[in-house]
């Protein structure tokens, strides 16, 4: 394929225009020894048609159709058809950041959207344009609340150990080169929730970071976290990875959350083998200077009419360069804009209905495994995920994965102690039949090996 | 542009008057005019020990952001609250109501890179773009 | 062009916008046993509308935004080229977009081939010997190079304390030094543009973690001296870090890896045609020499035993930056890209980019000032000094170009050239467009000396005039409230 426009003649006429006679010759002023004197070796280009097969094979060569009951962090959910029509209309998919307010009032209005739809799920006064994902959201919220505990030199991380690993890791490789700072770890106990009598003392932590619902699907009691970060002197992170639940649960800042984030992929992005998602961040508005990331701000313009334009923007890194709050330049707007439609078609009943049918599918499911021999590990309360043990229950997921079902995430890898349990996920994607299914499977499969 | 004849001046654009033990520091009108229309405005807290040519504040516009520094060593002794509601300021009265703290001086005035009226614009003149 | 209100001033009680899935889980399943006081105890204040009202709420806004597909859109170092539809069409197949990042290796192989071939794509564009998929964006897979680096450092035993960098870098190098805790030490520019060698001897010591130096830099002009600088750097054990935000200059010409590279990230959103989307999400894949690829952030693609797998065991890697491994929908939209162009597409790419930026500064040199008076290449960039008596400034003339239909250039950028207007057409814009863009030029110049009032009223034909920013950075407003809440109450949502 070529999107160059330019015509032979184009070309010599150019070039003429430029006293020049060859392209080559573009590239004179670069020293000979620091060009390359061969071709790429790269295949050559490919017609459309042969493109597009090309892909489709490649495509097809993942099982898409699998079915499946694993949530951890990316979730399949219903999405209504206009949220991705609308979305990729190119004026907003081609357009760049928007620097030029008076020609993107389009994207400006739809961020001051946005941020409002995450201040309402988050419960906070102020949330920010998005960040990448998830991860890198409570990650930016960590060095956040370490850059407001930097006065009081409050250096120690604590951080639910039944919080997603990925995040954990995330937050870890972001922390590591910072002068004196300590992560550790806050066991999770029997009802599967972070157990804060176990969290240690001594230190003076700069914040708690707990999942909310967790990594186990247990929804954290956040008003005890809070107390106890309070007591601390430390600031609350709460992370939410599945932004449906925030349909049904009370909005983390109310709760008492310092610094809310979330993944929004769950609503109106596809899961893409992880991204791109988006991350929701909000906060308290007296902490408003220390946050990362774009915002925009409504306003006026000389004629007085109501616009919006980024502001704030000398908290980032194009004019504080070293001393910005982080080295973020993009939000993930166009993602940012896919959650926006999408929770405004579901709005606030579509939202609270969808989430309380995701609880019911989740108790459904662990009602039909417990027939198969499972047992859930944790007592604490679920939205649409719980961990289930039984003997052999690694083995028998292999054999259900070579008959197509892959029975949710076995969490040996992450959790030493949770070897033979499975995290399993059932959301508005999976009928009553396949849940059936599921079950079926699982029961046929254990009676084989047995 | 005004600089008042009994204020004296650094070379980072802050003015200071002292009377007595105290020491009020602002910025000064080419600094306002330098970074238009202010937009926030941080200060130290009362009882803060600065040292001299340390940063005690930070003034934004919505295009820049400066660092503001201390010509002098002592304890904050005062903040001007007003100026974090309304940071306009010290854009209309850099040299009044757009003070930011007073000092309490840790010793004797040392008066070292501090200059006059006269020498501050002749200063001015000689790095445009300053 | 009417107003379009906020989403939230056109709700309804009770409107209806999705019909949601059937609820076919028998009656006596009940919920979980939560507290109550962890239920979200109303509605809130999301809006409700129907599908109708959205659709038209967000037509009208996409209709208020300049965009490729619109707008020729010569933002400096931010190559606006045109997104090819193929891309869109590549990212939404069942096989790359339905399927979950958790799902085992055999699930998910064409996934995986298309991450390894694009890998090895992008190292045979940069000259480098191992790449990493995983940064979401330029930003982090700098954050993730400078960690590489350090990692390095440190594992020789002392992760060092300064980075090199030029004065006309982005913002975002300074920023990433200095949240992966070194020093920033600016080396400056010559005044052809260029650094210079004798400009960063002095500062060659064993306290230099690396140089990050961007090429072409942000003038568009190829560093000629990145040789010997880079050989210098090594010498004191330092590595080099090129920022590749401007590849698209240099695919098929210049390889970063052939000049003394360690490390590059390459932002995909611009240089391989995936969108900017109004600020993201985009894709930014680190490219490192053999001596970095142990830090490599994980998750690692690899093949075992024929089959391709994701590696997490790699006891060196500086560890993972994000959830799950990538922003695939764009490595899908790039590879598209890559694999449609091929070797020779790809070349033809930077040459025409090139063509195109050259020309542009031939026909404007009799209009505006070049800041350096030098070939360039994908980008040229003009100082404000034609305009000097006219009380005109650049950013005047970038708001008058939007009553052409043209989108402004980069403006006041980089900061080593005054009033700098930064214009890269990129290679996707026909002669005929850029053609129209200097009599555009010409005129506003015109303007300028003749109706400078005309100037800094403009925009005039934009939907809004120029916008109060000092008014929105005063009292930030950054969201709605519905009608008598109270600021700083959060809408009664908040406890």
């Amino acid at each position: 394929m070529d999107f160059t426009p330019h015509t032979e003649t184009d070309v010599a006429e150019m070039l003429t225009a430029m006293g020049l006679s060859r392209t080559a010759e573009l590239f004179g002023h670069i020293p000979a020894d620091l060009r390359l004197s061969r071709p790429l070796a790269i295949p050559p280009g490919l017609s459309e048609p042969d493109l597009r097969a090309r892909l489709a094979a490649l495509a097809s060569r993942d099982r898409a159709e699998t079915l499946s009951f694993v949530g951890a962090g990316a979730y399949a959910h219903f999405v209504p058809a206009a949220v991705d029509a609308l979305a990729s209309r190119s004026e907003f998919a081609t357009a760049y950041t928007p620097y030029q307010p008076e020609v993107s009032q389009g994207t400006l209005q739809a961020i001051f959207e946005f941020q409002t739809i995450s201040s309402i799920l988050l419960g906070v006064e102020v949330a920010n344009a998005s960040m990448y994902d998830g991860a890198s959201a409570a990650a930016e919220a960590v060095l956040m609340a370490l850059r407001l505990g930097a006065r009081e030199e409050r250096r120690t991380v604590l951080v639910a150990r039944s919080l997603h690993p990925g995040v954990r890791q995330t937050i870890a490789t972001y922390a590591s080169d910072l002068e004196g700072v300590e992560i550790r770890e806050i066991p999770f106990g029997p009802d599967g929730r972070v157990d804060l009598a176990r969290a240690g003392g001594g230190e003076r932590p700069a914040c708690v970071v707990v999942g909310y619902p967790n990594f186990f699907g247990v929804v954290e009691d956040l008003r005890a976290a809070a107390a106890f970060a309070r007591e601390a002197g430390a600031l609350l992170v709460s992370v939410t990875l599945e932004p449906l639940a925030l349909g049904w649960l009370t909005p983390p800042g109310a709760l008492g959350a310092d610094i809310a984030v979330a993944e929004g992929q769950g609503l109106g992005l596809p899961m893409a083998w992880g991204g791109p998602g988006v991350g929701l961040f909000g906060t308290r508005e007296r902490f408003l200077r220390a946050m990362p990331g774009r915002l925009v701000g409504e306003t006026v313009d000389l004629e007085g009419r109501r616009a919006f334009c980024l502001t704030l923007s000398t908290r980032e890194q194009h004019i504080r360069r070293e001393k910005a709050t982080s080295n973020i330049c993009t939000n993930h707007s166009l993602c940012a804009l896919a959650f926006t439609v999408c929770v405004s078609l579901l709005g606030p009943r579509g939202l609270h209905d969808l989430a309380r049918l995701n609880a019911r599918k989740l108790r459904y499911a662990v009602a039909r495994l417990r027939e198969s021999g499972l047992a859930e590990v944790f007592s604490g309360p679920t939205f649409n995920e719980a961990v289930l043990r039984g003997p052999g229950a690694p083995a028998t997921w292999e054999r259900l994965l070579r008959r197509g079902i892959v029975a949710g995430l076995p969490l040996g890898r992450w959790y030493p102690e949770l070897a033979d349990a499975i995290l399993v996920c059932a959301t508005d994607v999976h009928r009553r039949t396949d849940v059936d299914r599921l079950a079926s499977e699982w029961s046929a499969a254990k009676a084989e090996a047995a | 542009m005004e600089f008042p004849e009994e204020l004296r001046y650094t070379r980072d654009h802050e003015w200071i008057a002292v009377d007595g033990d105290v020491a009020t520091v602002g910025i000064t009108d080419h600094a306002q005019h330098e970074l238009g229309d202010v937009v926030f405005v941080e200060l130290p807290a009362v009882g803060e020990k600065l040292e001299r040519a340390e940063s005690l504040g930070v003034v934004e516009s919505t295009k820049a952001v400066s660092d503001v520094f201390a010509p002098i060593s002592g304890e904050v002794a005062e903040v001007n609250d007003g100026l974090p509601g309304s940071p306009e300021l010290i854009n209309e009265d850099p040299y009044g109501d757009g003070w930011m703290v007073k000092i309490k001086l840790a010793g004797p005035l040392d008066s070292a890179g501090l200059m006059t009226a006269a020498e501050y614009r002749a200063y001015l003149e000689e790095s445009p773009g300053s | 062009m009417t107003d379009e209100r906020l989403i939230f001033e056109s709700s309804a009680p009770g409107r209806r916008g999705a019909s949601l899935p059937a609820d076919d889980v028998p009656a006596d399943v009940g919920l979980p046993a939560i507290e109550p006081e962890l239920l979200r105890p109303g509605t809130g204040d999301l809006p409700e509308l129907s599908e109708l009202d959205v659709v038209r709420h967000f037509t009208r806004l996409s209709q208020w935004n300049f965009s490729i597909a619109t707008n020729f859109y010569p933002l400096g170092s931010c190559t606006m080229k045109y997104n090819p539809i193929v891309n869109e069409w590549s990212a939404r197949l069942p096989g790359f977009a339905g399927i979950h990042p958790m799902w085992p290796a055999p699930l998910v192989q064409g996934a995986l081939a298309l991450c390894a071939d694009l890998e090895a794509m992008l190292a045979e564009v940069s000259g480098m010997d191992a790449v990493t998929l995983t940064p979401a964006a330029g930003a982090q897979g700098e954050f993730v190079g400078i960690k590489m680096i350090r990692a390095h450092h440190v594992r020789a035993g002392h992760p060092r304390r300064k980075v090199l960098i030029p004065a006309s870098a982005h913002g975002t190098n300074p920023a990433t030094s200095a949240l992966c805790g070194y020093d920033v030490v600016e080396i400056p520019v010559g005044s052809d543009g260029l650094v210079h060698l004798g400009d960063v001897t002095p500062h060659l010591d064993d306290e230099v973690a690396a140089i990050m130096i961007t090429n072409p830099n942000t003038l568009g002009l190829f560093e000629r001296e990145i040789g010997a600088i880079a050989a210098a750097v090594h010498e004191v054990g330092g590595l080099v870090y090129i920022d590749g935000a401007n590849m698209n200059a240099l695919c098929g010409v210049s390889r970063p890896g052939d000049v003394g590279a360690d490390v590059l990230h390459i932002n995909l959103h611009k240089t391989f045609s995936t969108p900017h989307g109004g600020g993201g999400p985009g894709a930014g894949p680190v490219c490192v020499k053999s001596v970095l690829e142990p830090y490599l952030p994980v998750p690692r693609v690899v093949r075992v035993e024929g089959a391709l797998a994701l590696d997490e065991d790699r006891p060196l890697s500086i560890g993972r930056v994000r959830t799950f491994q990538g922003n695939f929908g764009m490595l899908v939209r790039a590879y598209t890209y890559m694999a449609g162009l091929g070797g020779d597409g790809i070349a033809r790419m930077s040459e025409r980019a090139v063509l195109n930026a050259n020309y542009l500064r031939a026909r404007l040199g009799g209009t505006l000032s070049i800041a350096q008076d030098q070939p360039c290449l994908h980008e040229c960039v003009f100082t404000d000094q034609s305009l000097a008596g006219t009380g005109v400034k650049t950013l005047d003339v970038a708001k008058r170009l939007l009553d052409f239909g043209f989108h402004a250039p980069t403006i006041y950028f980089p900061l080593v050239v005054p009033g700098a207007l930064m214009i890269e057409p990129t290679e996707t814009e026909s002669r005929e467009t850029l053609d129209a863009f200097v009599a555009a030029m010409e005129t506003i110049v015109a303007e300028a000396k003749a109706d400078p009032d005309r100037l800094s009223g403009a925009p005039h034909s934009a939907r809004v005039r120029r916008l109060d920013e000092t008014r929105a950075a005063r009292k930030p407003v950054l969201r709605w409230r519905p009608v008598g809440a109270t600021p700083g109450t959060g809408g009664g949502d908040e406890a």
